[in-house]
């Protein structure tokens, strides 16, 4: 859309003189903009306003906390690994989590993503009510599942897997159900036409041209659950947060920096591992058809 | 089942919103008989096609498959009568991940008792996998069994798309302009090849074709289409050129 309308524009550029001056009117150069975008244009200005002067923005404060960040920094070096065996098992609990919850999420994404995928949806209200659990399950952010799961399963690993499954459906069931739906429909039809039943059709001809794409996400998936992971610790759902929010609380900043750092490499070596998968699958796939 | 016609559609009237496409066509094809249908772009063969396999369902009209209707079948009944009519498509519509090995299998599907699994190669019977690489071979094609469409000349996926279709062991073949999408050679030689399986098996076929001259040089009846509704329906050798081009003009 945006390119055609700068089409409008290039006879106006400077460079260039018009072909015909007896042209019935020349486009102006700028419009007037609508009532909508004044009322959004001054409703977000005044909502910006109110938000600066709610969040008490001072010099003063910014500068205080500017000597604050000094002292955090200078107690949290140099880090202290002291610790580096419960550490490690709270990191080891934390990748279980995002592995376990992962892989359960997925794969309950599946079925679901074919119950709200347009082309694979038995009928509309079964269509519906799954994207309605679907969007349900992603709005609702990952913290607060844990919360809620702690408060039903009790603290511990089980609250956390339990909230990751519920963060990947609202992820991983989206993206495969509108991949679903991209699919060309020539394959599926071709095996209708051999008297195919719908299970047959889907998982013959949709489910392999989603495959890669679907992998593709899961690794995503698994990316984000190993970041969510390790906040879910903070309200008690087990991994590696929980050591976090203890060192913090006790003002032991050289501690948290050890974790942090091992959170850091944990993070930045599983993208590097996903990214060069994902690579290789894409790459696997070979030319599109022509 | 002898006396009974593979293929009998009769008045079909069908319908896009307010664009009229078919218009009351009528159409048979009898016992090893071969049918090339005929028409300008955009007179509704394709969509003839695809109502007579139930992938559309038209207004009005009927069409029966060895006497029983298609037209109103739904669930098994219908998949039981698309089982007996293979599909060859313009597009060859092979499923673009798989092997054409795989693909091959894949003409079975309606025709094992779990579906997919029965005829996913790792799972399938010695016996399925051993016809599925003689399709291969009679179509020429054994030696690229575990390429991919993507790695294969459209004449070549046309070719991997007719060992399906062989697979299913239909006694009715519908192709849909089978050859449109391919060079002038290659195109032939796929042509040539379809007929020829389709006569040593003794099939009955309807083929959409483009090409006059290849209408004549295979067809044994030649049916066409004109503004939805049949123009034309008469042996292959009797039929003059000019009676065909008026086919192709304007009205």
């Amino acid at each position: 859309m945006l390119p055609l309308k700068l089409l409008n524009y290039l006879p106006l550029m400077p460079f260039m003189k018009p072909h015909n001056t007896t042209n019935p009117a020349m486009p102006p150069r700028f419009r007037r903009p609508s009532v909508v975008t004044w009322v959004i244009a001054i409703s977000f200005a005044a909502f910006f306003i109110q938000g600066l002067i709610a969040a008490d923005v001072t010099l003063d404060r910014l500068v205080r906390g500017a000597s604050n960040i000094v002292r955090f920094l200078g107690q949290a070096f140099p880090p202290d690994f002291s610790r580096h065996e419960s550490v490690a098992w709270a990191m080891l609990e934390t990748l279980n989590i995002a592995v376990v919850g992962v892989t359960f999420g997925c794969l309950l994404s599946v079925p679901l993503a074919l119950l709200a995928a347009r082309n694979t949806a038995p009928n509309a209200i079964v269509r519906t009510l799954a994207r309605f659990v679907i969007s349900v399950a992603r709005t609702i952010p990952d913290l607060i599942w844990a919360l809620i799961f702690v408060v039903t399963v009790g603290l511990g690993p089980l609250a956390g897997i339990l909230a990751i499954i519920m963060d990947t459906i609202g992820f991983a069931a989206r993206f495969y159900s509108e991949r679903f739906e991209e699919v060309g429909k020539g394959p599926s039809e071709a095996l209708t036409a051999t008297g195919a039943g719908r299970l047959s059709v889907i998982f013959g001809a949709i489910i392999p041209e989603s495959f890669a794409s679907m992998t593709a996400t899961s690794l995503f998936s698994v990316e984000k659950a190993i970041r969510s992971a390790v906040t879910l610790g903070l309200v008690g759902a087990g991994g590696i947060g929980v050591e976090l929010s203890t060192s913090m609380r006790l003002f032991r900043y050289d501690q948290a920096a050890a974790i942090i750092l091992l959170i850091l490499v944990a993070v930045i070596g599983f993208e590097q591992l996903s990214s060069a998968i994902r690579k290789r699958i894409i790459n696997g796939e070979g030319v599109p058809q022509g | 089942m002898s006396n009974v016609q593979p293929l009998k559609a009769e008045s079909i009237h069908l319908s896009y919103g307010t664009l009229q496409v078919l218009k009351g066509v009528s159409l048979t094809v009898n016992a090893s008989e071969g049918v090339v249908l005929l028409g300008a772009n955009g007179c509704g063969k394709s969509s003839l096609m695809r109502v007579l396999n139930g992938l559309e369902r038209p207004q009005q009209g009927s069409v029966e498959v060895f006497g029983k209707p298609v037209t109103g079948a739904r669930g098994s009944g219908l998949r039981a009568i698309r089982r007996q009519m293979g599909y060859v498509f313009q597009q060859f519509n092979l499923v673009p991940q798989l092997s054409a090995f795989q693909n091959v299998l894949l003409g079975l599907l309606g025709q094992r008792p779990f579906g997919l699994i029965g005829c996913m190669s790792p799972l399938a019977s010695a016996e399925d996998r051993e016809r599925a690489m003689a399709c291969l071979e009679r179509v020429g094609m054994s030696d690229r069994a575990m390429h991919r469409p993507a790695e294969l000349s459209g004449g070549q996926q046309q070719r991997v798309a007719i060992a399906r279709m062989l697979m299913q062991s239909p006694t009715i073949v519908i192709a849909d302009e089978p050859v449109a999408s391919l060079d002038p050679r290659a195109g032939r030689q796929v042509l040539e090849l379809l007929w020829e399986i389709v006569r040593e098996r003794q099939l009955s076929m309807l083929c959409t074709l483009h090409q006059v001259e290849l209408a004549r040089e295979f067809a044994d009846r030649i049916v066409g289409i004109k503004a939805g509704a049949t123009a034309l329906d008469a042996p292959a050798e009797t039929i003059e050129l000019s009676a065909i081009n008026a086919l192709y003009e304007t009205a």
